[in-house]
């Protein structure tokens, strides 16, 4: 099983194919009589090679000449069921005739398991069936559609061990009648070949052999009736699905084409489809009868009446196949290999080997086999130029000609060595993923073995590699943040539609197709939607204390198409700090978060970020700025709106933060100024404004007229109450002057501070403050 | 009258008895001063004879250098024992928690990635990120996936139109990479990533690093070797690794990669199924037609590509037994990694 994995057949597990069970022989009924006390029950006497003993059975099917699976005295069936001698209805019995389902085989109940008649008595049934056995559930990726069959895995089994394989002999059935069916291939795109067969007298009501019946147990397919467990059994065996029809419902002939739009088919399963151009259908003059490549039927197909057989062998082309299934919900064992690629040269033997098996267990009558082929439309074996230096410098290890030979050979494939270690490789038919030579490369290392393949580390040039040094990276942001005390979240991409409209109902999000569930249906306009559900999660989970960071992108329609930027963006609530013995359990406010911001801000050097008054839909109107840079928007800062902040259910104050990282990141190199000698000068000034003037537009003012040799602005109180007019506030404000050259005399910062003071006055109505 | 003993003797006591650094000032100007009652003793000589005035001057000088002695002595006791009280009322209890912010830290999706990085940066590979809303062409048809090919299968797509989608894996940006610039190319690519699957085992978002590596001779022997030991530093163990033949459109040869399991050392246990082995990652040669789609010559060009996920990794590494929990934001469960 690791051998397989190993070479790209991935073994998903293995399984007993039986229950446990012991004491179960075969035995032969040599005589049945009714049981004196009941109607339904039956006395058999019962041959185990050793001796007779009598058995009370009630099977309908037990009677006297057939083998059966006897349960002896002392037998442990299935579900730890001891076996001991018993008087059923007064009448002794020494053990148990088994039905398929008593030994764990099937859900078959109707009767006990009749063994074959070659089945020697005595033997242990499990050494009949084989039941000491495996069964090997294989992963198959996509492209190796070749072994969806026994005889493809047993093809790859035996050229990893370098042995022969023994094909079934299947041999052409000569017919015996010379009944056919016409068959039309208008498109021979879509099915290029079509073989098929007359059978009559197909006796349906015969029973499927046991072994049979067995090999499609264990592969996880029911046993139906004789011509559907033969179509399924050669499908196994050689990867050719095949569909048996009823002939005598079929009109005119078949016609392979394409359906009509609005094409409605009735299926196997009971449901009705309407169809569309793209699908390739099976029709008779009647109208469809198969879905081509996926399902057959439900008026067409076989059953407990039909006595005449039309069986189709085709190959469609894979790309006329794919996909059609799945768009309708379909997955069918012939979807599945048709829409990888079935053998092209397959179909003749697979209808031969089905013939045998119908007329052998059927009494089937055949006809002649006819092939309908549209030469130029069947795929052609790719040949493909391959040269041993090639595969040396694609490994990395050199592989002996005689061994790429051997394995490619192998494979099925037919190699032609122009010179020694150049062949022109001409890949066997059913190989649909053979076309570059990369291709040969794999299947020599495939089957060479990949963990024999030498390890190496790649050689590349040394060159030393630059880093912009004037771009702040997302790292660096985060890891503030986290110092900040913010801890990064990540939250789907994808958000809550209503979540997202309450927040933003100017922003229409773009929604998904088929999204996963209604609450991950629309993209996200903003990281908050989702920060703000990871904060009601961790509320909700008695964390009073919040505070989250993501980074990621947002996606928004514009006119030029979805615009897909990266913010970085935050949300906070609870305490300013964390519960301790120097926390007095203030709530964090505004300022807080703005400061985090700052914080995060200040990693850009050089450049100035305004706070603006500004209005948001998600923010409390009074708690909320724009931030900008040059005049364009980096983002919003704020405390969550209220009404959103109920319809969440979050009850304490809770702050927002968004910035675009791509206005971020830009900052400059740190630029040196001469250090001063000379002392520097320092003022207060206290001035009482009006409550609306923002303290900004007073900063620049006062920046605008201290001159160059401001060296620092400091707003060091803020003062409302007692001597203010309530509709005013004072401002206090340090300023300290330097001048690189020279002391500042007492008459220049004085004359500055008299036309800052002016200035003021003028723009703000300010009062000077005693 | 008092004798200069006596008065020496007097001088020492009060020293003794001062109790504050300005009484020993105040003493000092007392004894010492220039009408001190010391230095008053001087005015006396003149009474002496001219024999006797020397030895009782010396003598005069003596107790005044000795009270100065003395209260130089007494002040630096005081002083030496202020500082000590001032020590002993400053002490604090240096076990009781600092004053700070509460602790921030990165997710442990972001503190993988980044470990991920810094060991292909060290080795001279860019970071490459591009749009998580696809078109077909770049997410798909570039890579050798056309429509209908049964791979697709293999990715649950979201979709937003025909040709548009959500990225199913990062190779995109790959193509992206090719697109914009000339081999040789070194790049890793990091992000998000969507499937439209969601159970256990599965979230419908997740992060992957898919790495890609152009040169002129490049092998998949160098491709084991930078596969292996990236898988080593990152678990910083000596593990056994297999590579195993599998499919992906965009590489031939393709491997899937298996390592020993982490938490049974290959005994096999629940995490790996009872196998011994994890399988970590995809990579294989880049195939032709992708080269060729990025108008590479691959006749000159080769080179490997890998893709992992992000989150499998962290789980195995730390030992996270639930992939859901890193998309909750539970502050538990991201407290952990900080």
């Amino acid at each position: 099983m690791d051998q397989i994995t190993m070479a790209g057949l991935e073994v998903d597990g293995a399984e007993p194919v039986a229950e446990p069970f012991s004491g179960v022989i075969v035995a032969h009924i040599s005589a049945c009589e009714p049981h004196p006390n009941a109607d339904k029950l039956q006395v058999c006497t019962v041959d185990t090679g050793e001796e007779s003993v009598q058995i009370v059975c009630g099977a309908p099917n037990a009677r006297a000449g057939i083998n059966v699976a006897l349960a002896r005295v002392g037998a442990v069936l299935p579900g730890d069921f001891k076996i001991k001698k018993a008087k059923l209805r007064d009448v002794e019995s020494q053990g148990m005739l088994c039905s398929e389902k008593e030994l764990g085989l099937s859900d078959n109940h109707d009767g006990i398991l009749e063994l074959v008649a070659s089945a020697p008595v005595g033997q242990d049934v499990r050494t009949l069936l084989n039941l000491d056995d495996l069964s090997i559930e294989i992963d198959l990726t996509p492209n190796r559609a070749d072994c969806l069959s026994i005889a493809g895995l047993a093809r790859e089994v035996a050229v990893l061990n370098d042995l022969v394989v023994t094909a079934p002999a299947i041999e052409p059935v000569a017919a015996t009648h010379q009944d056919t069916f016409p068959v039309n291939l208008e498109d021979p795109v879509g099915c290029p070949r079509y073989v098929g067969r007359v059978l009559n007298n197909v006796n349906v009501a015969a029973e499927s052999p046991l072994w049979m019946v067995e090999r499609l147990r264990r592969s996880g397919i029911r046993s139906i009736d004789p011509v559907v467990d033969v179509t399924n059994y050669v499908m196994l065996e050689l990867g050719q699905p095949l569909h048996g029809f009823d002939l005598d419902q079929l009109k005119g002939g078949i016609t392979v084409r394409r359906a009509q739009p609005q094409e409605n088919i009735e299926l196997l399963d009971g449901q009705t489809l309407t169809l569309g151009e793209d699908v390739l259908l099976i029709t008779d003059a009647a109208g469809p009868l198969a879905m081509a490549g996926v399902m057959g039927g439900e008026q067409s197909g076989v059953s407990q009446e039909t006595r005449r057989v039309f069986l189709e062998s085709a190959f469609f082309a894979p790309i006329e196949i794919a996909g059609r299934a799945r768009s309708f919900g379909l997955h069918t064992d012939a979807s599945h290999r048709f829409e990888r690629g079935v053998d092209p040269a397959l179909q003749e033997l697979a209808v031969e080997r089905a013939t045998r098996l119908l007329v052998d267990i059927c009494g089937a009558e055949p006809g002649p086999t006819q092939v309908h082929e549209v030469g130029a439309h069947v795929p052609v074996p790719a040949t493909i130029a391959l040269r041993a230096g090639n595969v040396k410098s694609a490994l990395g290890l050199e592989i002996a000609d005689d061994e790429i030979q051997r394995i490619l050979t192998g494979l099925g494939f037919i190699l032609d060595e122009s010179e020694p270690g150049e062949w022109q490789v001409k890949a066997p038919s059913w190989r649909f993923d053979m076309a570059i030579e990369a291709d040969l490369v794999e299947e020599i290392a495939r089957i060479y073995g990949y963990n024999r393949l030498p390890v190496t580390q790649p050689r590349a040039a040394l060159g030393p590699r630059g880093k912009p040094e004037q771009r702040v990276t997302t790292a660096a942001i985060a890891d503030r943040l986290a110092a900040l005390g913010y801890q990064e979240a990540i939250t789907y991409s994808f958000v809550e539609p209503a979540l997202q409209q309450a927040m933003f109902p100017k922003e229409a999000g773009i929604e998904l197709a088929n999204p996963i569930s209604a609450d991950m249906a629309v993209m996200r306009v903003s990281l908050w939607p989702g920060l703000a559900k990871a904060l009601t999660h961790n509320l909700k989970r008695q964390q009073d204390r919040v505070r989250l960071f993501e980074t990621g992108l947002r996606f928004r329609k514009t006119p030029k198409g979805t615009e897909q930027i990266a913010m970085v963006s935050g949300i906070a609530t609870g305490s300013r700090l964390p519960e301790a013995w120097f926390e007095n359990g203030e709530a964090l406010d505004f300022f807080d978060v703005k400061g985090d911001v700052e914080q995060v801000l200040s990693l850009v050097k050089g450049v100035e970020y305004d706070f603006l008054p500004g209005r948001h839909s998600a923010l409390h109107p009074g708690q909320s700025a724009r931030i900008e840079r040059n005049g364009k928007l980096v983002g919003y800062i704020g405390a969550l709106h209220p009404s959103l902040a109920r319809q969440l259910d979050i009850k304490q104050p809770t702050f927002l933060f968004e910035l675009r990282l791509d206005r971020i990141v830009k900052t400059q190199l740190p630029a040196f100024k001469t250090l001063s000698r000379y002392p520097g000068s320092t003022r207060d000034l206290a001035v009482v404004v009006d409550e609306e003037t923002p303290v900004a537009d007073l900063m620049n003012s006062v920046r605008e007229m201290a001159g160059d040799d401001l060296e620092s602005l400091t707003l060091f109180d803020i003062y409302r109450g007692k001597g203010i007019d309530s509709q005013r506030k004072s401002v206090a404000l340090g300023l300290t002057w330097q001048n690189p050259s020279r002391t500042l005399t007492d008459e220049e910062v004085n004359s500055l501070m008299d036309s800052i003071i002016n200035t003021l006055q003028t723009r703000f109505d300010a009062a000077l403050r005693n | 009258m008092e004798t200069l003993a006596q008065l020496h003797e007097r001088a020492l006591e009060a020293v003794r008895h001062a109790k504050e650094t300005q009484e020993l000032d105040d003493l000092r100007v007392r004894f010492l001063g220039k009408k001190g009652e010391i230095t008053a003793q001087l005015k006396g000589l003149g009474a002496l004879s001219a024999e006797e005035r020397p030895a009782a001057g010396a003598r005069i000088n003596e107790v005044k250098s000795a009270v100065a002695d003395a209260i130089a002595a007494r002040k630096a006791d005081l002083e030496e024992a202020a500082l000590s009280q001032r020590l002993a009322e400053e002490k604090v209890d240096v076990t009781q928690p600092g004053r700070r912010q509460g602790k921030g830290g990165l997710h442990p999706v972001t503190q993988t990635l980044r470990r991920m990085e810094s060991f292909f940066t060290a080795i001279g590979y860019d970071v490459a990120v591009g749009p998580e809303i696809e078109d077909d062409y770049h997410n798909f048809e570039a890579l050798n996936i056309p429509s209908h090919h049964p791979a697709r299968a293999m990715h649950d797509t979201f979709y937003f139109d025909a040709t548009t989608l959500l990225r199913t894996h990062t190779s995109p940006v790959q193509v992206r990479t090719m697109e914009a610039g000339e081999p040789p190319f070194r790049v890793i690519c990091p992000g998000r990533v969507y499937r439209c699957d969601s159970d256990l085992t599965h979230t419908p978002m997740f992060h992957q690093m898919e790495g890609l590596m152009i040169d002129t001779d490049v092998s998949f022997a160098d491709l084991k070797g930078t596969v292996e030991e990236f898988l080593r530093v990152f678990f910083e163990k000596e593990l056994a690794v297999r590579f195993r033949p599998s499919y992906f459109p965009f590489t031939e040869p393709s491997a899937e990669v298996d390592i020993e399991c982490v938490m049974c050392q290959g005994d096999g246990c629940r995490v790996c199924s009872h196998t011994g082995w994890l399988e970590v990652m995809g990579c294989g040669m880049v195939h032709p037609n992708v080269l060729a789609a990025s108008n590479i010559d691959s006749t000159i060009y080769k080179g490997f590509a890998f893709g992992m996920g992000v989150e499998r990794l962290a789980m195995l590494r730390y030992g996270v037994n639930d992939l859901r929990l890193f998309f909750e934001n539970d502050l538990k469960f991201l407290r952990q990694f900080n």
